[in-house]
């Protein structure tokens, strides 16, 4: 008996070996040279955050793929690209990273990390690989000081920014800003390095313009927040602002309701507005709103495009792929920043397959334009934009849309955010890194 | 055949109490040494960060649990709570004191854990079982929040992360971004190797017999003179400078930055399922444990590829849960008392092979 365990025992550990060898060979073996440009892909599409993972792997899979059907690649450069699943983990991220970061003829050309605690493990390692990292409205809101964080890039906008927009919103809806003054706002947060960001912003706005702010933390990965909402019921704010992601935004938004509380006094930032976070509420969500910084919904033309080249005209199948959902929205938008990039500095170094140096001077010297919009399908889509040495926010407005059931629209002007309480704060945060790590920063 | 130690005479009492008195233990032991050394020569990037650096740093943890709950007996859930003070507390001394040595914080930062350690392991001394394991779940939450709620552990920095600032010892980066991934995993690989064989000689003198005759029944310990308050004090203190040093490492050698959910709950389970599989009570078993739980899922995301295989990546992700969850099982059902006994099984077999009786 003991003879047979042991060696059924045995047999399944030199499985386990063997197979351990073989993997190792094939992380050796990568390379191939050709006209080709990699994009590696962190998604997560399993896990309590996969809800918002989903649309964002297949926005890049979709987006990526038009250009390679519609254009043959950028100029004639095919994009190639593979996903590997991180679970939203920060530990998987690292891994998916070190896998991927040398693929390609060039290795990676840019990182999205679509993860705020991702994107903080790969900061420091950018100058180091030379793999320059766009996370795109989210991250740590001090790279949008160019001159320290070199490698890193946030355009259009950071937490900070939003969060002062969203003050800014707040006193034009009360009728101006001296009408702050006493009202009772609460940040419903992801207690993590992503959710605390916009905290320090907000907390500085509250002295400044004497409203009165109450942080509720909601825990990882918030499917459970009776409490904060009991909290919320005796604390009667006047606003409400969330930081969510994953499944918390729509248990958040059910509470929300079931507790009655004015949707339209409700508004979640950029990565709690998607159509998923409103749908399981019903009609309690109508009402809600969220920040932006493009449009939703598939009236564009990019769209159309990729209904025609992705999914050969068959729209249904498009839909069940998510097109027209925020998130998937947000994806084409970061993934036609990383193509534009590239476009960008092939311009400077040639078309052919680019490193991440280059691409970096690529992102560096972005200027999508209101024609250059319109070519690309997106007039009306989006903010023009343009990149700076100095700056790598950019502008930093946000939109406010609102949710009526069955659609998001757009119920606000273009907002711009409190600048002069923002940019001091990104400058100094971003010095204090520059110290601690011994960056020298650039002088531009 | 091999491995037979017929001829092989012990003629001293220190030859005879050596940790391996078998030559071809030792042989073997030298060959381990010689492939850790060199596998940054050939090992890639990947292959140090991905999988050989979290395994040193999970075995040392790993060691640290044994000697609480395999030699001990004392059941705990803290692990992960104990790491993040190892972590949390390095970054704190390192960068009030950015001059003192890494591995002089390394080892004060242990040094503060083991201090907490000592203060959540009071309750031992009332409580047994999966009751002690209730309350140890305390101090995960407990150490947990304060990380995440209080400004000052993480220098009040906007986000709650903290990130490992660029140390060197004798002129060479040790931490940081710039730190290569061969320095980081020497500097692992020093501090496991003597932790490892610090604790070997640990659980083999008084201490180590101390905790033994606790674990296999307190009151007959006390009784011949075992006195339980300094004995599982002891072992809750050491333990938790073994999970502090891991989880400074964790962050300073491995990560690069953390935030408290790189500690959470699944991290003590983590450990807790390496000590299980690898053997309880058994400094080998803390590495072959922690070797298995590290291993099996960097595998197992690149098996398909490696069959030819191409599927979508959420159903990879999923069929890979399951499988590495039927192994955990089935290696539980053919060997309960984990992989170190499987590996003492095996020498039993290999001593009277050809010719069993």
């Amino acid at each position: 008996m003991k003879l047979r365990n042991l060696t059924l025992s045995l047999v399944g550990l030199s499985l386990v070996g063997a197979a351990a060898g073989a993997a190792g060979s094939l992380v050796t073996t990568a390379a191939f040279a050709q006209a080709e440009q990699f994009f590696p892909m962190l998604v997560y599409r399993t896990g309590p955050y996969a809800p918002s993972g989903i649309p964002v792997a297949n926005g890049f899979r979709d987006y990526y793929t038009l250009i390679n059907e519609r254009d043959g690649g950028i100029n004639g450069v095919k994009i190639t690209f593979e996903e590997c699943e991180t679970k939203y983990n920060t530990k998987l991220g690292v891994e998916c990273y070190e896998k991927l970061k040398n693929k390609g003829p060039t290795g990676a050309t840019l990182v999205n990390p679509f993860s705020t605690g991702i994107t903080y493990q790969l900061i420091p390692k950018a100058p180091v690989d030379e793999v320059p990292i766009l996370s795109m409205g989210y991250g740590r809101t001090a790279a949008a000081d160019g001159r320290v964080f070199e490698w890193i890039f946030n355009f259009p906008a950071t937490y900070w920014s939003q969060a002062s927009a969203f003050v800014r919103y707040v006193a034009q809806q009360e009728g101006g800003e001296a009408n702050l003054k006493g009202k009772k706002i609460a940040h419903v947060y992801h207690n993590s390095a992503y959710g605390k960001e916009a905290n320090a912003t907000l907390e500085v706005l509250a002295k400044k313009y004497g409203f009165e702010l109450t942080l509720l933390a909601v825990d990882h990965p918030g499917q459970e927040q009776k409490s904060t909402w009991l909290q919320v019921r005796r604390l009667k704010p006047d606003w409400i602002f969330m930081s969510g992601w994953g499944v918390m935004n729509q248990v958040a938004v059910k509470e929300a309701a079931a507790i009655n509380y004015p949707m339209d006094h409700f508004v979640g930032n950029w990565w709690s507005g998607s159509d998923a976070d409103v749908i399981p509420a019903g009609d309690g969500s109508i009402g809600y709103k969220s920040t932006a910084f493009h449009g939703a919904g598939t009236g564009w033309p990019v769209h159309q495009d990729i209904i025609k080249y992705v999914y050969g005209g068959d729209e249904a199948k498009a839909k069940e792929n998510n097109i027209g959902e925020v998130l998937y929205n947000r994806t084409i938008v970061n993934a036609m920043f990383g193509v534009e990039a590239v476009r960008t500095a092939q311009g400077k170094f040639g078309n052919k397959p680019l490193t991440g140096k280059q691409v970096r001077w690529g992102l560096e010297n972005l200027n999508i334009t209101k024609a250059r919009l319109k070519e690309l399908g997106m007039e009306g889509f989006m903010k023009p934009l343009k990149v700076t040495c100095r700056d790598h926010e950019t502008g930093g407005s946000v939109i406010i849309q609102q949710w009526d059931g069955k659609k998001w629209s757009f119920s606000s002007d273009w907002i711009p955010p409190i600048s002069e309480v923002v940019r001091p704060m990104i400058e100094e945060a971003a010095a204090a890194y520059a110290k601690e790590n011994n960056i020298t920063p650039r002088s531009c | 055949m091999i491995y037979r130690e017929a001829g092989q005479f012990k003629t001293t009492y220190t030859a005879d109490q050596a940790v391996f008195p078998i030559v071809q233990d030792r042989w073997f032991i030298a060959a381990v040494a010689f492939l850790a050394l060199g596998v940054p020569f050939v090992a890639n990037e990947y292959w140090l960060q991905v999988v050989l650096i979290p395994f040193l740093l999970f075995s040392l943890a790993a060691i640290g649990l044994n000697l609480l709950t395999g030699y001990t007996g004392q059941l705990s859930l803290g692990t992960g709570g104990f790491m993040a003070v190892g972590g949390y507390m390095t970054y704190k001394i390192t960068t009030a004191f950015p001059d003192l040595n890494i591995l002089v914080v390394f080892a004060a930062a242990g040094l503060i854990s083991a201090g907490a350690g000592l203060v959540f392991g009071l309750p031992s001394l009332r409580i047994k079982g999966f009751y002690l394991a209730v309350a140890t779940l305390a101090s995960q939450f407990f150490l947990g929040w304060l990380f995440n709620r209080v400004g000052w552990f993480y220098n009040y920095s906007s986000s709650g992360t903290i990130t490992a600032p660029p140390r060197e010892i004798l002129g060479i980066m040790v931490t940081g971004p710039e730190a290569t991934a061969e320095v980081r995993y020497y500097v692992a690989l020093a501090i496991v190797t003597v932790m490892a064989v610090a604790a070997k000689n640990l659980v083999r003198g008084r201490i180590g017999r101390s905790w033994m005759a606790i674990r296999d029944m307190d009151v007959a310990a006390e009784i011949i003179g075992i006195r339980p308050f300094r004995t599982k004090l002891l072992a809750f203190s050491i333990s938790s400078f073994y999970c502090g040093v891991a989880g400074a490492m964790l962050v300073f050698l491995w990560l690069g930055s953390a935030e408290t959910e790189a500690f959470d709950i699944v991290v003590s389970f983590d450990v807790l399922f390496m000590i299980i599989i690898g053997g309880l009570g058994s400094i080998l078993g803390s590495f072959l444990g922690a070797a298995f739980i590290v291993l099996v899922p960097v595998l197992l995301t690149n098996a398909p590829q490696l069959f030819g295989l191409t599927m979508a990546i959420d159903l990879q992700k999923h069929i890979e849960v399951v499988l590495f969850g039927s192994l955990i099982i089935f290696f539980l059902i053919v060997e309960p008392n984990g992989l170190a006994r499987l590996w003492q099984i095996t020498k039993e077999k290999l001593r009277l092979w050809p010719f069993p009786y």
